[in-house]
Order: structure tokens, then C-alpha cells, then sequence
């Protein structure tokens, strides 16, 4: 009995020991942090859980969260349904060079996000930029998406031209196992292409569309590199708390409140965590399986 | 040279992690405003170098190079690595974290006199006063020199400065008949006429900069930050020189007579070269970027005084600037001193001058061949004269927060809805005001 325990520690024991160093050690170091507090004046203080009271009446935090919350609200759904008609045509079979198609909306997510963010942010200016050039070429009056209302929309733009490919292959790939059997027996039962759509394929695309919105979401609520680099060509749109991500970068590196920056990191972890978890209860309990 | 001083312009939210500052601190804190007593004499200095040892530079400024090479030469057993660390916050991140490791700290390191407070009240750098550096005084212009202090404590050497001027566009000025602005009265009606004459050309840029901000409040004689040890006032709201420049500059803003453009970028220099940012007041390390990235505009720039607050006037104001510092936990302090003495006292001075720089040495700074050199950019115009008499005239007094690079990292959340017209500058100063003071005293200093 006591034997075979210790061959299991030894086979599972190494993967444990990276697993505890890379992945629990950092949350709790984060989770010493978020309890102390360092002054420039006075030192370190044991505060007990004065930071995350302070992080739940704090007015720049809640503007953060409801900005990405509204974010994912808007920008998730238009991206992963423009996915999922892209992964519906290509996988119809009725696009001349679909290959073609397929590679180049997948070809931005392999552009570095930083840099998609550099190069849409001169496309956005409004004197040297394309919007500049439109503006003038046709005389119209494209606003510029730098501005405080619009910036949002931007990164939107960005974020989902970014990664459309990426939820495209997978929704594409859930499609590719459909057994194509069903297809011929649909189609000898005289469904046709919309009714096939409705039937077959939604169904079947049910896993991917959740596994795919569960990285949305995380990704929404860890939004900073975009805003992070349109903020040197926006600096007054983009706030130091413009995500939670940015706000805790700021408190870490300019404020050098390390411990307040590891609550609101920690709280923005455990509330993502738990959005996604209820998230994907949700949609398995509704698919019976 | 230019680009080192691309500082906290661009006013990103990068910057120093100053987490362990507060360890080592205790109430005596506040007495960081006396000097040290001096405990090492020019003969000790002069006596290591001999000995040798070796020695590393943390410095992006790129003539601290040759200078080192040469400092080599003189004293052959002493070995200097120079390491560029990062530019600006950058290497105030890297230093702050190296200072809270305990290792890997530098034996001097460059730092913008914006960011040197915070390092001093860290007491993470060394109080030249020790070597016996208060008989340098009247070496180094009074804007620079003051820079360098908290209280009577010194704590680096100033390598370059930045004495304000108006660089212009004399073409762009010639065809619409303006002439050089005086007062910035003057300057506002000009940014006027300019726009109305034509429609995409602007006086200048300005979306909201922390030091330039600072340094126009600074030039009209405003003090809204005094430092005393911990004890700290922060009033933008009460301050005269504030709200001069709230008022004179609010009517500008309101005017749109500020092309959007954002400072450093490529849009910036485009407009800075083809005519349609027809001026800016900067400081005298300007001319290098303007020959390096605008280059279209050659020959068409010229340099003038700054504009005045009062008609008559002389004053002006410092912009960015660095200066070398000893980092506490140096083990060379001895080498390192007798390196900073020379990169910016002695024979170091002259040979960054030719590599580019903007001395902050008053003997330098007065010197004719300084003085009579002529730039081909600048039309063949004689600029140092003009730049070296506003090193002069800074007004004196001026002090920075010991959090000012937090407190600039905030600016574009505070004044900076003032330029998006949400706000108008007045209340932004406030918000801005608000803000620092709040963070100051969770940070413990006492604040008023």
C-alpha cells in the first residue's frame, strides 16, 4: 500500500513540482502581497484585507471592469458570429480558392498583437493616417477613432480583425468531424442547405462555440496590449485605468503600489474565473452532455 | 544627444518601482535636506583612481561613451563598462529593481533631474557632498544645480540641460507676415492668424505634456510643489504662475489653434518638417532631433527666445535634462566620483559638447567657440547664443515632487480632459492636483 503511493508521487511528482513553481507559487506570492502595504514614507504594514476593500469602493477600478465588461458584451458577440459565417462559407464547398480565404483571415492572428496595434493606429490618424487620407480623398468626415467616444469601438476593430481567424479555425475545425454521412442522408432526406445549417452543423458546433467564447472572455477581461500602445498616439483617451490590466500595470510600475496592483490582479483573476466557470455550467447544462 | 531626451514627453505610464524604498526608511527621513559631511577629499579620489578598479555606467546618453574611452586612456587601470539599461523609465525600472535585489547595481547612473528626487528620498543615491561637492558651486547653471539638490544635499553632477527657446519655422512665419512672438500674448494672437491664414497649419502642437506643463508654470514663476523632506505642498489651485498659464493657454486650446498631433511621433515630425507645426518651445537639446528627423526642414528653422509672461521679460525655464549619480550601494564610490567629476566638470564637458550635447557647465556655456558656432539647419543662425543666455535666466526655486513620475504618468487622466474639451485646463490643474495629493499621502508623506 505504501509502496504504490510513493510510485504514483514519483511519476506525478515532477510535473507537481513545475506545476507548484510556475502556477502556484506566483498566486501566492500575489496573495502575500495583496495583504501589506508599502509606503515610500513608513515602510511595510500588515493590512489584512484593507486593499481589497479599498479595490471594491474604488471608483477607477469599477470604470475599468464595466469598460472591458461592455467590451465583451459588444465586441465578442459581432466577432465570433462574422467566425462563424466565415467557418459556414468555407465549409460549404462554395467559395472559389476557400484555402485562399481560410489563410488569409487567419493570417492576423499571427501578427504579433503589438504590432497590429502599431500598424492600425496609423491607419487611424486623422491627418497622416488612412482615415486621414480617405477624409480627404473623398471629403468626407470619417471621425477620428482616437477620440475619447470612439476609442473603444477602435480597439474593438482591432482586437476582432486579431483574432477572428483564430475562432474561425476553430469553429471550422468542429465542422471538419462532422461525419459527412449525416450530410448525404440529409440531403436523400431533401433538407437543404439552411436546413442542414439549423440541424446539423449548429449542433455539432455547440463545443467549439463555448470553447471559443471562454477565450473571448478571458481575453476581453485581460485587454491591454492594444490600448497599452494606442496610448502614445492617444495618451488623453486612454486612462492609466483605462482596463483593470492597465491599472494594475500603472499601480505596479509608475505608482509603485505593488500590493494594491496584486489585490486588483488577484480580484480580476478569481472574477474571470468565475465568469467563465458559470459561463460554460451554463451552456454544457443546456447541451445534455 | 537628442533622443535621450525623449523622457517623460511621451508621458507613458512606464516608470520606476520604487517598492522597496520605504523599507529603510524611518522618521529620521526627513532630515534628507542637510548636507552630508565631507569625509572624502579630492587627494582620496585622485588616489584610487591610481589604484584602479573597474567601474559600471548605466547611461543611454550616447557621448558618455567616448568620454569613457578617454577617462581610460588617462587612468589606465580603471575599467569602465558603459551599459545602456533602457532610456528613461526604463532604466529607472531596471535600476529601482536592481536597487531592491540588492545586486547587480551600477556605480553610476544616469537620471533626468525629473525623476532624481525620487532616488534621493530613497536615499538609494549618494550625497556628493561627502566628496565635497559644495565647492562646485557656481560651476554648473543655477536652473541645473538646483535641480540636482534636496535641500542642501546633492545628489548627482547635471551632464546637459535644457534651457527653454522658440524654435520657428521662419518661412512658414515670412508668408504670413507673422512676426517673432515676444510675450505669449502675442504668441496666442499669432496662433490665431496663422490657423485663419491657413486652415492646416498650427502654431504648434500641443495635446497635453506633463513637463511642458510643468515648465511653462515653472517659466511664469508658479511653485506649486515645495519639498520639504516629507513634507510636501501641492497646489495648482493658489498658485499664480498656474493659473497665468491656465488662463493664457485655456483661450488657445479653446481656439483649436493646437495641431492634434502627438509629440515623438512620426505624425509629429512630418508636421515639424513640412511647415504645418510651425514652432515649438522646447529645450536646447531640440536642434539634434530636429536635424535628425525632420530633416526636410532645413534651413527654414531659427531659434528665438522664449515668449514672456511679462512684456520685457527675461525668464525661462529648464526642460528635461539628466545628470550622473552614484548609487549608494556602489562599491567604487571613490572611482565613480572621480568619473563624474570628469564627465561633467572637466575634460568630459568639451567632448560631449562636440558630440552633441547641451552643456549645463556655466565656463562651457560661456565659451566664444560655443557661442559662434553656426547651424546649417538653423539657416546658419548662431542658435548657442540664444540658448546659453536662457540657460541664464532660469527662474530659480522650481521644485519637482518626490513622485513626479507618477504624478506626470496621471496627467493625461487629469489635464488631459481639459485639452479633449471636457474640462477646462483650471479644473483639470485641480483634478491633477487632487489626485497627487491623495497619492502622496497614502504613500505617508504629509501633504498640504
Amino acid at each position: 500500500m505504501t509502496r504504490r503511493s510513493w510510485i504514483g508521487w514519483q511519476f506525478t511528482g515532477p510535473f507537481l513540482a513545475v506545476f507548484a513553481l510556475v502556477f502556484l507559487a506566483p498566486i501566492g506570492y500575489s496573495a502575500y502581497l495583496s495583504v501589506y502595504r508599502t509606503q515610500l514614507v513608513g515602510g511595510t504594514a500588515f493590512v489584512g484585507i484593507d486593499n481589497y476593500t479599498k479595490a471594491l469602493s474604488d471608483p477607477q477600478f469599477w470604470e475599468a471592469i464595466t469598460r472591458v465588461a461592455l467590451f465583451l458584451l459588444v465586441q465578442v458577440p459581432v466577432m465570433l458570429i462574422l467566425a462563424l459565417l466565415i467557418a459556414l462559407a468555407i465549409d460549404s464547398g462554395r467559395l472559389y480558392g476557400a484555402s485562399f480565404f481560410r489563410i488569409s483571415v487567419f493570417l492576423p492572428y499571427a501578427v504579433p498583437s503589438v504590432v497590429a496595434a502599431l500598424m492600425w493606429g496609423f491607419m487611424y490618424g486623422t491627418n497622416f493616417g488612412l482615415i486621414g487620407n480617405i477624409n480627404e480623398a473623398l471629403g468626407t468626415a470619417i471621425p477620428n477613432p482616437l477620440a475619447p467616444e470612439w476609442i473603444l469601438t477602435a480597439i474593438g476593430n482591432i482586437v476582432t480583425w486579431e483574432f477572428i481567424g483564430y475562432n474561425m479555425i476553430i469553429l471550422y475545425s468542429g465542422l471538419k468531424v462532422v461525419d459527412t454521412s449525416l450530410y448525404e442522408a440529409a440531403a436523400i432526406d431533401g433538407a437543404g442547405e439552411w436546413r442542414i445549417i439549423r440541424a446539423i452543423k449548429l449542433p455539432a458546433l455547440r463545443g467549439p462555440i463555448v470553447v471559443a467564447t471562454i477565450f473571448s472572455i478571458v481575453g476581453s477581461f485581460q485587454l491591454f496590449n492594444e490600448p497599452q500602445i494606442l496610448d502614445s498616439l492617444a495618451p488623453n483617451s486612454i486612462t492609466t485605468y483605462f482596463t483593470p490590466n492597465i491599472y494594475a500595470y500603472q499601480l505596479s510600475f509608475a505608482g509603485q503600489q505593488v500590493n494594491y496592483s496584486a489585490t486588483i490582479a488577484l480580484i480580476m483573476g478569481v472574477t474571470t474565473m468565475v465568469i467563465a466557470y458559470l459561463f460554460q455550467r451554463r451552456s454544457m447544462k443546456g447541451a445534455g452532455s | 544627444m537628442g533622443i535621450t531626451r525623449r523622457r517623460a514627453l511621451i508621458g507613458a505610464a512606464l516608470s520606476v518601482t520604487l517598492m522597496a524604498a520605504g523599507c529603510s526608511s524611518s522618521d529620521s527621513d526627513s532630515e534628507g535636506t542637510e548636507a552630508a559631511a565631507t569625509t572624502v577629499t579630492d587627494a582620496d579620489v585622485e588616489a584610487a583612481l591610481q589604484k584602479g578598479g573597474s567601474l559600471t555606467v548605466w547611461a543611454w546618453d550616447t557621448t558618455i561613451k567616448p568620454v569613457s574611452e578617454a577617462f581610460m586612456k588617462k587612468y589606465p587601470n580603471v575599467k569602465i563598462n558603459v551599459v545602456n539599461a533602457g532610456t528613461g523609465n526604463d532604466q529607472y525600472t531596471a535600476l529601482q529593481n536592481a536597487i531592491t535585489a540588492g545586486t547587480g547595481i551600477p556605480d553610476v547612473a544616469q537620471i533626468e533631474y525629473f525623476a532624481l528626487p525620487q532616488f534621493a528620498l530613497a536615499k538609494s543615491v549618494v550625497d556628493l557632498n561627502t566628496f565635497g561637492a559644495k565647492s562646485l558651486d557656481g560651476t554648473f547653471t543655477p536652473g541645473t544645480w538646483n535641480n540636482v539638490h534636496s535641500g542642501e544635499a546633492i545628489y548627482g553632477f547635471p551632464i546637459d540641460s535644457g534651457p527653454m527657446a522658440l524654435f520657428y519655422n521662419k518661412e512658414v512665419f515670412d508668408k504670413h507676415k507673422i512676426a517673432v512672438p515676444t510675450t505669449w500674448e502675442e504668441y496666442a494672437t499669432a496662433a490665431e492668424t496663422l490657423h485663419k491664414a491657413d486652415a492646416k497649419s498650427y502654431i504648434t502642437s500641443d495635446s497635453g505634456d506633463a513637463g511642458f506643463t510643468t515648465s511653462l508654470i515653472w517659466q511664469a514663476g508658479g511653485k506649486p510643489y515645495t519639498v520639504d523632506g516629507t513634507n510636501l505642498t501641492i497646489n495648482f489651485a493658489d498658485d499664480a504662475g498656474s493659473q497665468k498659464f491656465a488662463t493664457t493657454w485655456q483661450k488657445m486650446i479653446d481656439a483649436k489653434v493646437f495641431s492634434p498631433a502627438v509629440g515623438w511621433t512620426d505624425e509629429w515630425f512630418k508636421g515639424l518638417a513640412d511647415g504645418s507645426i510651425a514652432s515649438l518651445v522646447t529645450g536646447a537639446w531640440m536642434p539634434s532631433n530636429l536635424e535628425g528627423s525632420a530633416a526636410a526642414g532645413k534651413g527654414k528653422w531659427r531659434v528665438a527666445p522664449m515668449p514672456q509672461w511679462e512684456t520685457g521679460g527675461k525668464a525661462t525655464a529648464e526642460s528635461g535634462g539628466s545628470s550622473l549619480a552614484i548609487p549608494e550601494k556602489s562599491e567604487n564610490k571613490n572611482i565613480a566620483y572621480g568619473f563624474l567629476k570628469y564627465a561633467a566638470v572637466t575634460e568630459g564637458v568639451q567632448m560631449r559638447i562636440d558630440n552633441g550635447a547641451f552643456p549645463a557647465t556655466t565656463k562651457e556655456l560661456a565659451a566664444p567657440e560655443f557661442l559662434n558656432k553656426e547651424f546649417e539647419y538653423f539657416g546658419g543662425q548662431k542658435i548657442n547664443e540664444i540658448l546659453s543666455a536662457s540657460a541664464s535666466e532660469v527662474v530659480t526655486g522650481w521644485n519637482y515632487l518626490p513622485f513626479q513620475v507618477y504624478a506626470n504618468s496621471i496627467y493625461g487622466d487629469t489635464v488631459g480632459k481639459a485639452y479633449l474639451g471636457q474640462s477646462t485646463l483650471a479644473e483639470g490643474l485641480k483634478a491633477w492636483q487632487d489626485s497627487s495629493v491623495k497619492y502622496g499621502t497614502e504613500q505617508g508623506f504629509t501633504v498640504k
